[in-house]
C-alpha cells in the first residue's frame, strides 16, 4: 500500500487536491486581469511572514517604538529588508487588491451566482483596510499618530455617544500607549482572519466556478474536453495550466514590487511619508495630516461633506456609505449581459468616468483642502455615488452586443 | 479593453507632475560613495552639532563603514569613555535645552528623510544663516524662518547679512546673503563643509541604501532570467490548450 493511499484513507488528500487544482477547470480565456487574485495571496503571505519577524523585534511601547523601528532598519541583520518588504507589501496589498476589484468590476464577475462570493471578498476588503490601520499606528511616527487621531476622531462625530466611544476606541482621551498596545494586538490578529476569510472566499469560488472576461457560464455550455467527458467543453484544468502561468504573473509582479523595495522603497513619500521619519509628538500638530495613499479617496468624500445642523457626522456617513454601496453591487447591475466587452456605450462610459474620479479623489485626499479642491471633490464625491445608484436604470437601458455561445480568446 | 486602458490613462494624465512649491534650495550634490566626505562630516558633527544634537539611533562604530578604524573612532570622534558600539548621544541635558532655544534641539538621526530632497534642504539651511538682531541668538535662516538654532559654524562662515526686497504687495522678502565679515574658512571651503555634513547625515538616515542598491541589482538580474523562463515553461504547457 503507496503512502498516498495511507494517507487518502485518513484525510482526502487526493480528493483535496484534484477538487481545487487537478480537476478544477477554469475558463481558458483569462487575461491579464486574472493574475491579481493569486498575487493578493502571495502578497498577503509576504505580509503575515515579514510581520511576524518584525514582531520579534518590535516594541508596542509609546516610548520604544519609534526606536525599536530604527534598531531593526540598523541593528537587526536583514531587518532593513525585512521592514521595506513589510512597508512596500501594505501598499502593494491595495494596489493588488484594487486592481482584482476593478477585475470584478469590468466582467461582472459580482453577478448571480457570485453574489456571495463578492460579499465575502469586501468583507476581505473592509478587513484589510482594517488591519492597515492597526498597522500604521505602530512605527508611532508624527504621521501615524495624528492619522490615527484623525480617524478616531471621525467616531466622536457619531451624536450621543460619540465621544464616549472614541475614548473606548483608544483607550485613553488622546492617542497613547494603551491605544498603542491594543492597536498591536489587532494588528497580529487580523492577518490570520483575514487568512481565514480568503480560504471561504476560494471555497465560494470553486462552488461557483471562476467567471471570465466574456462573462459566459462555461458550465452551461457543452461538455467534454481533452481531460474529461463530463467538464466544461471551455474550461482547462487549473493545475498545471493556470499554476504555471500565476508563476510567470508572480515572476513579473515581483519585478516591480521588489524593484521598489530595492531601489525607492519610500516611493517618493507615498508609500513610506516622511513626516512618519519624525517620533510622534502629541504636543506639535504637523502643518498638514494626510491617511496613506489608499485611504485617501474615502479620505476626500469624508472631506468634501459640510457640516449640518451642527454636526459633522455626514461626511462620516457618506465615507461609509462609499463602501457600503459596493456590497450591493451585485443587486445594482440590473444589464442583461455580465461583461463590459458586450455592454453598451452608457456603461463603458460610466465605468471609465468611476475610475477617473476614484483617482482624482484619490489625489485630493493626500492635498491639503482648498474651496477649490473642496468643490472638485464634491462633484468627484456626487459621480461616485452615480455610477452605483445610477446603475440599475443605466445598465438597464443601455443597448448590448450579443454574447457568444462560447468563450473568446 | 486597449481602448478602454489607453483612454483611462489619457484622463488620468493631468494629475501627473505638479510642481513643488517652496524656497529655491541649492543641490547638495551628495556622493555617498565619498568616504573621505563622510570622514569630514563625522568630524564637524561631533565638534559643531553633537553638544546639542544626537544620533541616537546610530552606533560609532557605523563610521567603519567609511573607512574609519576603531582606534580612530574611539581616540578622535568619541569625547567621553564609552565602547564602540554605543550610541551618539548628546550630553545636552533635554528638560534644560527646551528652556534655552525653546524647544529640545531634534535628534538628527533622520533629519534627511524628513521632507522629500531633504539633502538640499539641510545643505541650504546651513549656508542661509543671517544676522537678524530682533532673534534670540542674533541670527535668522532664510529656509528655516525664526530657527531657535544659533549659528555655531559662524567664526567659520563669517557673517552674513541679508538683502531685503519689497514685492508689489509691500511684502519684504530675502533676495540674497552677503558675506559682511569673512569667516576662518573661504566661501569655497565653507560649502564644502556644508556638503560633507549633508553627505554624512544623508549616509546615517539610511547606512544601509548602497547595500540595498547593490544587492537589488542582483535581485532584479535573477528575476530577469526568472521571468524568461517562467514564460517559457507557461508556452511549453499551454501548447495543449490552444
Amino acid at each position: 500500500m503507496s503512502l498516498m493511499t495511507w494517507i487518502d484513507e485518513r484525510f482526502p488528500a487526493t480528493k483535496v487536491w484534484n477538487e481545487h487544482l487537478a480537476q478544477y477547470y477554469a475558463p481558458k480565456n483569462f487575461n491579464f486581469w486574472y493574475f491579481f487574485g493569486s498575487l493578493a495571496m502571495l502578497v498577503l503571505v509576504n505580509q503575515i511572514v515579514t510581520g511576524i519577524w518584525l514582531a520579534m523585534s518590535y516594541k508596542p511601547d509609546a516610548t520604544l517604538a519609534f526606536a525599536s523601528v530604527e534598531y531593526i532598519m540598523r541593528d537587526v541583520n536583514w531587518g532593513w529588508l525585512i521592514r521595506y518588504l513589510h512597508s512596500t507589501g501594505a501598499s502593494a496589498f491595495f494596489i493588488v487588491i484594487y486592481l482584482h476589484m476593478f477585475r470584478g468590476l469590468m466582467y461582472g464577475s459580482y453577478r448571480k451566482p457570485r453574489e456571495l462570493l463578492w460579499i465575502i471578498g469586501m468583507i476581505i476588503y473592509v478587513a484589510m483596510m482594517a488591519t492597515a490601520f492597526f498597522g500604521y499606528l505602530l512605527p508611532w511616527g508624527q504621521m501615524s499618530y495624528w492619522g490615527a487621531q484623525v480617524i478616531v476622531n471621525l467616531f466622536s462625530a457619531i451624536p450621543v455617544i460619540g465621544d464616549d466611544l472614541s475614548v473606548w476606541i483608544r483607550g485613553d482621551y488622546v492617542i497613547s500607549d494603551a491605544t498603542l498596545n491594543r492597536f498591536f494586538a489587532f494588528h497580529f490578529l487580523l492577518p490570520f482572519i483575514l487568512a481565514a476569510l480568503v480560504f471561504i472566499h476560494i471555497v465560494a469560488l470553486h462552488k461557483v466556478g471562476s467567471n471570465n472576461p466574456d462573462g459566459i457560464e462555461i458550465k452551461k455550455g457543452p461538455k467534454g474536453n481533452r481531460w474529461s467527458d463530463t467538464a466544461p467543453a471551455d474550461g482547462i484544468p487549473f493545475h498545471p495550466y493556470y499554476s504555471v502561468k500565476d508563476i510567470a504573473g508572480v515572476v513579473g509582479f515581483l519585478i516591480i514590487f521588489l524593484g521598489i523595495v530595492f531601489f525607492l522603497p519610500d516611493m517618493g513619500g507615498y508609500f513610506l511619508e516622511a513626516p512618519n521619519f519624525e517620533p510622534a509628538n502629541p504636543l506639535k500638530t504637523p502643518e498638514h495630516i494626510a491617511p496613506v495613499w489608499y485611504f485617501t479617496p474615502f479620505y476626500a468624500m469624508l472631506r468634501a461633506v459640510p457640516s449640518f445642523a451642527g454636526t459633522q457626522v455626514w461626511g462620516v456617513l457618506v465615507m461609509g456609505a462609499s463602501i457600503v454601496v459596493l456590497f450591493f453591487l451585485p443587486w445594482l447591475d440590473r444589464s442583461p449581459v455580465k461583461s463590459i466587452r458586450y455592454k453598451g456605450p452608457i456603461s463603458k462610459a460610466m465605468i471609465v468616468m468611476f475610475v477617473v474620479v476614484f483617482v482624482i479623489l484619490g489625489y485630493l485626499g493626500m492635498q491639503p483642502s482648498t474651496p477649490g479642491r473642496t468643490l472638485l471633490a464634491q462633484v468627484c464625491t456626487i459621480l461616485y455615488f452615480l455610477f452605483f445608484l445610477g446603475m440599475p436604470i443605466y445598465s438597464k437601458i443601455d443597448k448590448t452586443k450579443p454574447v457568444p455561445e462560447r468563450v473568446t480568446k | 479593453m486597449k481602448k478602454l486602458i489607453a483612454i483611462l490613462s489619457l484622463a488620468l494624465l493631468p494629475l501627473v507632475g505638479f510642481a513643488n512649491e517652496g524656497h529655491h534650495l541649492e543641490s547638495a550634490n551628495v556622493d555617498l560613495t565619498d568616504h573621505a566626505a563622510m570622514q569630514r562630516g563625522a568630524k564637524y558633527f561631533v565638534n559643531y552639532c553633537q553638544g546639542c544634537h544626537s544620533l541616537k539611533y546610530v552606533r560609532y562604530e557605523l563610521f567603519e563603514n567609511f573607512g574609519l578604524t576603531k582606534e580612530q573612532i574611539l581616540n578622535n570622534l568619541m569625547f567621553s569613555e564609552g565602547k564602540i558600539g554605543d550610541l551618539i548621544t548628546t550630553s545636552m541635558p533635554e528638560g534644560a535645552s527646551a528652556d534655552w532655544f525653546g524647544k529640545t534641539p531634534p535628534d538628527l538621526t533622520l533629519e534627511a528623510r524628513l521632507k522629500h530632497g531633504h539633502a538640499d534642504w539641510i545643505y541650504t539651511y546651513l549656508k542661509s544663516f543671517y544676522v537678524d538682531e530682533s532673534r534670540p541668538f542674533g541670527v535668522n535662516n532664510v529656509v528655516f524662518p525664526n530657527v531657535g538654532m544659533p549659528h555655531v559654524l559662524m567664526e567659520l562662515q563669517g557673517v552674513q547679512e541679508a538683502v531685503i526686497e519689497k514685492d508689489e504687495h509691500g511684502n519684504e522678502h530675502v533676495k540674497e546673503l552677503k558675506l559682511v565679515k569673512p569667516g576662518r574658512l573661504s566661501p569655497e571651503e565653507y560649502d564644502q563643509l556644508a556638503r560633507d555634513l549633508t553627505t554624512f547625515l544623508t549616509y546615517v538616515a539610511e547606512p544601509m541604501k548602497q547595500e540595498r542598491q547593490h544587492l537589488g541589482i542582483w535581485v532584479m538580474l535573477f528575476l530577469l532570467v526568472f521571468f524568461v523562463v517562467s514564460v517559457m515553461l507557461k508556452k511549453e504547457y499551454w501548447k495543449d490548450v490552444h
